[in-house]
């Protein structure tokens, strides 16, 4: 009875996975939020709509980047818009995300971020001296990155359009090494890391925009990681895999484009997943998962596996999780991370497997498992 | 987290697992009902499943409120929120639910003013704030929420807040678990009784369900160790021979309730003489609706609205899986034509549907995740 | 929906009789404690919160006897196990 049932159930799961694989269609008439989301109806709306109408091998991949040759030099390129609400907030504002935000995309391709663009788009009534703030951040952010803004574009709407200031940036960057990166590129063996504490920009968001009422002494994680990816470049080079930097949707959802991406599963130990108990205390209260909450300034890193299967975990029972005492590319992965003042709280959370294909599994602290799906929904809208 | 991780340790858990494992009869499959979504979605969150032994099966009850909402009081809550000036104002969890015309989600994207809150107290501020617009809030829930609602209306009337009323949808626990009990599908062994509506309503109402039809409840909390506790004093009373009403989570929830409480729901409230459930048809004296007293904030007497019975598609299932007839997995529109996000029923929209939790976290063959994590 | 979650109540405000200023885990809200009327609430008191209302007070007691419980149960798994490893050894 129980052997029948089983096979039953495994049947239903089968259908489930082979519906999923269908391919993509945006079945709404209008636009929701949950298409800004960064989950499911974002990555369908991208597929549907505009993969669709530009294709070509250049945007295929859809990572962060575009990387290409031109005049035998090799270029990273990307973009990206900034509608965050509010445009002030603890650890930085729109003009820091908006900078750092497009150098972290090239930085994960593996670019030098070398120039930015910045197109505004600016509400009647905005006041010019929030303009000049915002300018101010992203100078600075822009000299924290060692990039300079080149060019750029201004754009006025009627009062009631814009909420105050929409950013737009571009990025160009040089490509200085050869390994390929991408999410496709994960293989079973692998190690998963992640470059700090989880979910901070999107609890503060949630807590600056003042509808909840909670305080909490959390700030925004927005930074350039460019130096980051440089030390952890320098010191594994071809070793690493896969870099994305992890915002909207946040870590969940570049766990589960791995996982789709590269046909492998995605095994993460949720101990070994660093969160800030406030943050973690807002998203009980909220009753949100910290793995779903955007960062502005964390990566999670996919690097080759050693052969001899550590990744997460407390190998050598110190209580830290540092994985084996005898080293391996993982822990010197981890020791590039935290040697840089940004990647201080870098953990090795997870590792790579061949089965299930396509899913992202969390071992929670309690020792049973679940599965970590794409996300559906927006469970915090306009976070950056 | 003070008085949460204590209840979620691993080897404790094991412990008590193997505990489990001794009291079981051989030969012998046990079912539990858990009533409340919140244990659903604990359940599946932790994997609780692993820690059981095969001939426990934890079967999903009617205890998730957004669940039970007919399609038609959803289009009454759009109707409302369309009219001019409103501001809806909801909990997170109804923002997705479909009724016949499309979701809370779907209506904003055609223009409605329907905004996100934590507290009926939130929807309150934003009345005082922007008075001259309707503000009206959703009101879900189980006896759990009750009190926060009348607690509110109670705070508007001593403010004398003219803009601020209710469209009352709460419901009650009792007649559910009867309507359970009274069906014939289903052969239980036991409940695991809901935790924070005992908070409210204490243990007493659920001693006919130990007398009367010979099935021992234990309130339970809502950490993994709560959970398994309460497994573990369900055999225990099985194997005594015993049915009776116990109370796991007795560091939270008093034997006789919340009396301030009880009081101010009746103050504010009182039960309909039916109300649809989805999936349940219609249940006599099991949902609330407010007193003549407090008419000025009882968004029903303020807006006309259709009132129109929809029937659930002919797909959906939900109503046997909320009776715990069908495991998610056995719908036949689970995971194909009904997902997270594309849901035909309240089942797979609610964050405690039980098909929602068992698609987002328990899908995978629990074979397969317990080799792939080993 | 059922989210209730356990805070400590950190702060009374004086005048506001039906509010408290609780804080779970570092982050800090105000809550209504009017259901509560009839218990002196204190800080260092832990509350049940669910929608921001605090729904009862958490009996410290029973909470440690329902720990005590579990590290019985835990400590009884461990002397079986202990017992098990030891027959083995003997034979």
């Amino acid at each position: 009875m129980t052997e029948t049932r089983a096979t039953r159930e495994e049947q239903v799961l089968e259908r489930i996975d082979r519906a999923r694989q269908r391919k993509a269609r945006v079945r709404e008439e209008h636009i929701t939020m949950a298409h800004g989301a960064g989950g499911k109806a974002t990555q369908t709306l991208i597929e549907a709509v505009f993969l669709d109408a530009f294709r070509n091998p250049l945007l295929e991949p859809l990572e962060d980047g575009a990387v290409f040759a031109a005049g035998g030099t090799r270029l990273a390129f990307t973009t990206d818009s900034y509608v965050v609400s509010p445009l002030f907030f603890p650890g930085g504002d729109i003009g820091d995300l908006a900078v750092n935000g497009t150098v972290n995309d090239l930085a994960v391709c593996g670019a030098r971020p070398l120039y930015l663009s910045a197109g505004f788009v600016l509400e009647e009534g905005f006041p010019v001296e929030d303009l000049r703030r915002i300018s101010a951040s992203m100078a600075r952010a822009a000299a924290a990155a060692e990039v300079s803004i080149v060019t750029g574009d201004t754009k006025v709407v009627q009062r009631g359009k814009a909420d105050g200031c929409y950013v737009t940036t571009a990025g160009v960057g040089l490509l200085e090494r050869d390994a390929p990166l991408g999410v496709a590129h994960a293989r079973p063996g692998d190690a998963v890391l992640v470059s700090g504490p989880i979910g901070e920009h999107g609890v503060t968001i949630m807590l600056a925009r003042g509808e909840l009422d909670i305080e909490a002494d959390v700030t925004s994680d927005t930074a350039p990681l460019n130096g980051l990816v440089t030390a952890l470049l320098a010191a594994v080079g071809g070793k690493v895999r896969c870099l994305r930097d992890a915002t909207r949707g946040g870590v969940a959802t570049i766990l589960n484009e791995i996982a789709r991406a590269s046909g492998v599963a995605v095994v993460v130990e949720e101990d070994a997943v660093p969160v800030r108990p406030a943050v973690r205390g807002a998203c009980e209260l909220l009753g949100i998962d910290p793995l779903y909450v955007a960062c502005e300034g964390r990566m999670v890193v996919v690097v080759a596996g050693d052969g001899d299967g550590d990744g997460a975990g407390d190998g050598d029972g110190d209580g830290d999780g540092d994985g084996d005492a005898e080293g391996g590319v993982a822990d010197a992965a981890l020791a590039a991370l935290r040697s840089h003042p940004l990647g201080e709280g870098a953990a090795i959370v997870g590792r790579v497997q061949d089965d299930p294909p396509g899913l992202v599994l969390l071992k929670t602290a309690f020792g049973g498992t679940r599965i970590v799906d794409v996300l559906v929904g927006d469970p915090l809208p306009r976070i950056c | 987290m003070r008085f949460v991780d204590e209840y979620r340790d691993a080897d404790k858990a094991r412990a008590l697992s193997a505990r489990i494992a001794s009291l079981c009869e051989p030969g012998r499959t046990y079912k539990f009902m858990e009533v409340c979504g919140g244990h659903t979605h604990t359940i599946y969150k932790h994997g609780l499943e692993d820690y059981l032994p095969e001939t426990i099966t934890l079967v999903h009850g009617p205890g998730c409120p957004v669940c039970v909402i007919p399609m038609g009081r959803v289009d009454d809550a759009i109707h409302i929120a369309e009219q001019p000036d409103v501001i809806m104002t909801s909990f997170g969890d109804m923002m997705r639910v479909p009724g016949g015309r499309g979701s809370f989600f779907d209506s904003t994207a055609q223009g409605a003013d329907i905004r996100m809150v934590y507290s009926p107290l939130d929807a309150l501020k934003i009345a005082r704030r922007e008075p001259d617009r309707r503000v009206v809030f959703m009101a879900i829930g189980f006896e759990t929420t009750t009190p926060s609602t009348a607690m509110t209306v109670l705070r508007a009337a001593a403010e004398d807040v003219r803009n601020f009323s209710v469209f009352c949808n709460h419901v009650t626990i009792i007649p559910a678990i009867k309507a359970i009990l009274d069906s014939p599908d289903l052969r239980l062994d036991g409940f695991i009784g809901p935790g924070h509506v005992s908070t409210i309503i204490g243990c007493r109402p659920y001693e006919f369900i130990a007398r009367d039809y010979g099935r021992p409840l234990v309130v339970a909390g809502f950490e993994p160790l709560d959970i398994l506790q309460s497994v573990y004093m369900l055999l225990l009373q099985l194997a005594e021979g015993r049915s009776e009403v116990e109370n796991q989570y007795a560091r939270v929830v008093p034997w006789a309730g919340n009396g301030k409480a009880l009081r101010a729901i009746t103050e504010v409230m009182e039960l309909r003489p039916y109300f649809e459930w989805r999936g349940l048809g219609f249940i006599s004296h099991s949902a609330l609706r407010m007193r003549e007293k407090y008419a000025a904030y009882d968004a029903e007497r303020l807006f006309d609205i259709p009132g129109n019975r929809v029937a659930d598609p002919k797909a959906c299932q939900c109503g046997e899986v909320l009776k715990g007839v069908l495991k998610p997995w056995e719908c036949k529109v689970f995971g194909t034509a009904c997902t997270p996000e594309t849901p035909i029923g309240t089942c797979m929209v609610s964050s405690e549907g039980a098909c929602a939790a068992y698609y987002n976290f328990g899908r995978f063959s629990r074979q397969r995740v317990r080799e792939a994590t080993r | 929906m059922c989210l209730g979650i356990p805070g400590e109540i950190v702060e009374i405000p004086p005048g506001q009789t039906d509010l408290a200023r609780v804080d779970v885990s570092g982050v800090r809200r105000v809550v209504n404690i009017g259901l509560l009327d009839g218990q002196p609430l204190r800080p260092g008191d832990w509350v049940l919160i669910h929608v921001g209302f605090a729904l009862s007070k958490i009996d410290e007691a029973e909470a440690r006897a329902a720990l005590e419980f579990l590290e019985g149960i835990g400590q009884a798994y461990e002397d079986e196990l202990a017992a098990l490893r030891d027959s083995s050894i003997e034979r």
